[in-house]
């Protein structure tokens, strides 16, 4: 598996688009209701099996983007798989059925910004405390809010 | 108090064991909410968060002259690769040269931090293991000793022990003393020979063994749905190096052997360690015979906060430390500061293993697998 072919078989799948510019990593721009079947694609297909991390970021008006990076380690290929969410949107597949790796980096990502991921198979809190009021890495959640106190 | 005649001693009745977060074996502050049957583990429930300070808030709100330092803070026991990946992705996006003798500088203390945090691993795991290695504190003396000679060099070249602020955007902010290479040199030779030293009391010792051959098994197909990283990966038989696979800071320039074992079992990366830390010294050989003369960074030393302003892009930057990827997803907005920071931090990675392998272990082999994942909790947290 070449970059080059790789690219080109993402190219194929329905709901992607690739960007044009970077050699390393390809960048696919997925559909929300695509997302899963993106991810799949990426392991069963494009031989990603190696999971690096999931985040999102938070785009402010344009709502929330969600960021997958997954690696082929024998070909050194390294592919970002992102979705927008959409403004106020904050549901997105769960890609754990894929990746088992990818359940502490959702449960840190629903901590952080809200994001709900349908088919999880344990959406709690993580980092935070469970009573926490918010999510930290929203850009409307102010450095100084209060917090319940540290117990 | 509880009937005791009510009590199944053939052992089908569950217990729900507290490991930590006070657990002088978690190494930091982790709970594992156990479910037993007997002695053996058949549920786990991991709490992480204890140390969380938000280090992807606070980096959105510090310039990227200032952050560095705060860097060092999410893997202490590592701080120098945690820095390095934080620099090297704003270079990245920003297009900052770095000259060669800061690549190498960079090169030099990573390897050193690695020989350190090693150090601490061995000790603080032999030392969990205990008794059964006659006399567990031996080790974890020993071992605290050899890290502490690392140490003095970092306070020789830094200023600071544990904490570093040494890597700036653009190269080092601290060039070598003088006479530092000759106790590099001479402290890396006795390093060198205690490791052998610590082999010959751990090789074939039957207790060691037992605790740790077959012990805590990942397979190859886990490793990499995981996404764990480092020795751990190497020792489940994925022949992966950063340092080798996309090499930074001139990593190309060196000679050294990635150790990969196929057991994937606690001796594995025990043994993936133990060759890391001969590989090291090599390397950090090599930096010294070959370091070039030059400027240490391609910037001036910080002077304001709006000195470094990285134009709009993304990086992500990873970093072999002694524990893994360590990795720093940038989004930059062209201001003094970042959109957007992620930590992609090894030891996270690396403990999320945790609840997939501990079913089917004894509570001794908890202790025994998780000192083997040598997690940092200030990583693990962030």
């Amino acid at each position: 598996m070449t970059p080059e072919r790789a690219r080109e078989l993402l190219a194929t799948v329905a709901g992607v688009t690739v960007a044009a510019t970077p050699p390393a990593p390809i960048v696919a721009q997925v559909l929300t209701e695509h997302w899963l079947d993106a991810a799949r694609y990426a392991k069963a297909t494009l031989g990603c099996t190696y999971f690096s991390f999931l985040t999102a970021i938070d785009w402010k008006a344009d709502g929330l983007e969600i960021v997958v990076w997954v690696d082929n380690l024998d070909a050194k290929l390294s592919v970002q798989l992102r979705t927008r969410l959409g403004a106020g949107q904050t549901t997105c597949a769960s890609i754990v059925p894929v990746y088992r790796g990818a359940n502490w980096m959702e449960r840190e990502c629903f901590d952080m910004f809200g994001v709900q991921f349908v088919g999880h198979p344990d959406p709690r809190r993580i980092l935070l405390a469970d009573d926490w009021q918010g999510h930290p890495l929203l850009k409307s959640y102010a450095v100084d809010t209060p917090h319940p106190p540290y117990r | 108090m509880p009937d005791v005649r009510a009590i199944d001693y053939a052992g089908s009745e569950r217990l729900t064991m507290n490991m930590g977060p006070q657990h002088p074996s978690a190494h930091g502050v982790f709970r594992a909410i156990l479910t037993l049957e007997g002695e053996t583990v058949v549920g786990v429930d991991a709490v992480i968060g204890y140390l969380h300070r938000c280090h992807e808030k606070l980096a959105e709100n510090l310039a990227y002259v200032q952050y560095p330092t705060i860097a060092s803070k999410t893997d202490y026991v590592a701080a120098m690769s945690s820095e390095l990946a934080y620099v090297m992705a704003a270079e990245q996006i920003a297009k900052v040269e770095v000259p060669k003798r800061a690549q190498y500088l960079r090169v030099l203390v990573g390897e050193l931090q690695r020989i350190a945090s090693h150090c601490l691993w061995l000790g603080t795991w032999c030392m969990d293991m205990g008794g059964a290695l006659g006399g567990g504190a031996t080790i974890f003396l020993y071992c605290i000793r050899e890290r502490e000679l690392v140490l003095d060099l970092f306070e020789a070249l830094v200023g600071a022990r544990l904490l570093y602020g040494f890597h700036q955007v653009g190269g080092v902010r601290y060039d070598l003393p003088e006479g530092w290479t000759d106790l590099c040199r001479r402290t890396i030779d006795l390093i060198d020979s205690r490791v052998d030293e610590y082999e010959h009391m751990l090789a074939d010792n039957p207790f060691f063994d037992m605790r740790t051959k077959g012990v805590g098994v990942i397979s190859r197909e886990l490793a990499q749905d995981v996404g764990i990283s480092g020795p751990l990966l190497r020792g489940s038989g994925v022949d992966f190096d950063l340092r080798r696979a996309y090499p930074y800071s001139s990593y190309e320039d060196f000679e050294f052997r990635v150790p990969v074992e196929t057991a994937g079992d606690c001796y594995a990366r025990y043994h993936v360690r133990m060759v890391e830390f001969r590989q090291s010294a090599r390397i950090v050989r090599q930096v010294l015979d070959g370091l070039p003369e030059g400027p240490i960074s391609s910037r001036p030393g910080v002077k304001s906060l709006a000195q470094v302003k990285v134009p709009k892009g993304e990086a992500y930057a990873r970093v072999e430390g002694p524990r893994g990827e360590v990795g720093c997803y940038l989004v930059a907005d062209g201001s003094n500061k970042p959109y957007r920071m992620k930590w992609r931090g090894a030891s996270f990675s690396n403990l999320s293993v945790l609840p997939h392998i501990l079913v089917g272990a004894s509570v001794a082999d908890v202790v025994a697998i998780m000192g083997s994942v040598d997690p940092v909790f200030g990583e693990v947290d962030r």
